[in-house]
């Protein structure tokens, strides 16, 4: 075999391993794209059942203004939110407001038994329960896209291409653990 | 073995299982018309007709097929929460597209998946299963059938109950009628007889191979993997390992199984004492509850 034919030979294997990883790499990116819309989808949820759930209990109890507003409050920054590590960490902040939300709702017996209430609560506790899921899927995705742009040879390459690491979408505190919902 | 493997393996075992499925049928009606004196040529041809048709149905109605064969009906999310809210969970986990939900009215507690690719899978659990267990122990037995559907297992699982157990199905029916003699004493026609004996005797050389046929698509470590997979889902495999430790000694058995879906289910529907039978032991195929436990027990 001649030197020109391995020259050859050695340009296409090159090639071709830089053409199958760009593309790999493309593809694990454009899952974690789509794994964040998925917890956007459940954020999102979330912030729509918050309004009915004020509303039910400001009905039985009107007093608790303070909670009310830091719920709305923490509900607004979610909206504003952009990149995974804000919108974890305004997701985490609206958890810690609604715990004390439910721990005032403890104190009304007539809240408690309402059916309303009950029914949001449940629904707020399964939208918990598929963010923890959404996150796990996209934390999984996270790990996998930054294992391959951190192993060698791709190393080399991905910083150049503009593959750089993302960030994991963390669950903080409390919010490891769903909020225990006592009847 | 990465689950890109598992799935390419799957798709081409699919194949694989139906391309026998045809030549199989060919060969016995072709064997089965010279016997009778007919033109075998002819009758084969038709019989390719037919098969081509089966198959090809079996591949896209597997899972419609099955979920009839075992009585499932759709569930109602009113009435089974827990199961949907479960179900909708995991499958957000696991980046899959919601399942279809069905419900089995069974006492006894199993669960299996089917539908050839993510976007045509279905989950059924019994209402026993539904019962008798709690949250964690539901999300285990789910998370192990949706690794099933990830990794393809169900369309080979399902391609494979419908053609191969069909034919185990009938040689099994064969098999017996022979062992107890219920045609040693009607000799009014004997040429009926000769051509059920040729039947019956090629049930008897058949049935091994097609048990091992439902054991290439059932392997153990299919099980293992889905156990395995399923509890890196849910991050607790002492979920699943509570779960199968019930179903395992649950006493009932499932009256809607029979030997071509019994391999879908999570656990055999059969219980130990059907077992006495060997040619039922020969489709036997589950590993054991108790090793799965202590696998699972162990991560």
């Amino acid at each position: 075999m001649s030197f020109v034919q391995i020259l050859i030979i050695i340009t296409v294997l090159t090639v071709a391993y830089f053409w199958l990883t760009y593309n790999s790499l493309v593809t694990l990116k454009e899952r974690i794209k789509e794994a964040l819309s998925t917890i956007d989808v459940q954020l999102k949820r979330r912030f729509d059942l918050i309004p009915n759930l004020i509303e039910t209990v400001k009905g039985y109890a009107k007093h608790e203004k303070s909670v009310f507003e830091e719920v709305t409050k923490a509900r607004s920054q979610l909206l504003s939110a952009k990149t995974p590590k804000e919108k974890a960490d305004a997701n985490n902040a609206l958890g810690e407001t609604l715990k004390s939300l439910f721990a005032v709702a403890e104190g009304y017996p007539e809240l408690k038994a309402s059916q309303n209430f009950l029914s949001l609560q449940g629904e707020l506790t399964d939208t918990e329960n598929k963010i923890a899921y959404s996150r796990q899927f996209y934390n999984s995705n996270v790990l996998d896209y930054n294992t391959k742009i951190k192993s060698f040879p791709a190393l080399l390459f991905s910083g150049y291409f503009g593959f750089k690491e993302e960030e994991f979408f963390q669950a903080e505190g409390e919010e490891k653990t769903p909020i225990k919902v006592q009847f | 073995m990465t689950i890109y493997d598992a799935v390419s393996a799957n798709k081409r075992k699919t194949i694989f299982v139906m391309f026998i499925f045809i030549l199989f049928v060919l060969t016995i009606s072709y064997i089965l018309s010279k016997a009778l004196g007919g033109d075998g040529l002819s009758f084969a041809g038709a019989m390719l007709i037919f098969s081509g048709i089966y198959t090809f149905a079996s591949y896209y109605y597997s899972d419609q097929i099955v979920l009839a064969l075992s009585g499932a009906k759709p569930a109602k999310k009113t009435e089974f929460k827990t199961f949907f809210e479960t179900v909708e969970n995991l499958s957000i986990g696991s980046g899959l597209p919601t399942p279809k939900i069905y419900v089995i009215n069974d006492s006894a507690p199993n669960a299996f998946a089917t539908g050839r690719d993510p976007k045509h899978a279905a989950v059924a659990a019994t209402t026993g299963l539904l019962q008798k267990l709690d949250k964690i122990e539901l999300e285990g037995v789910i998370a192990h059938e949706l690794s099933h559907v990830k990794n393809y297992d169900t369309r080979l699982m399902s391609v494979v109950a419908i053609l191969v157990g069909v034919v185990a199905m009938l040689s099994n029916i064969f098999l017996r009628n022979m062992w107890w003699g219920n045609i040693s004493g009607r000799d009014s026609n004997r040429r009926d007889n000769t051509i059920f004996m040729l039947v019956a005797v090629f049930a008897a050389i058949l049935s091994p191979i097609i048990a091992t046929l439902i054991q290439l698509a059932v392997s153990r470590r299919r099980e293992y993997l889905a156990d395995a997979d399923g509890a890196l889902l849910t991050r607790y495999p002492e979920g699943l390992a509570c779960a199968l430790e019930k179903i395992a000694s649950d006493r009932h058995i499932m009256k809607s199984a029979n030997l071509a879906t019994a391999h879908l289910f999570i656990d055999n529907p059969f219980k130990s004492n059907y077992n006495k039978n060997w040619l039922l032991n020969l489709f036997s195929t589950h590993p054991p509850a108790e090793d799965r436990i202590r696998i699972l027990r162990a991560m």
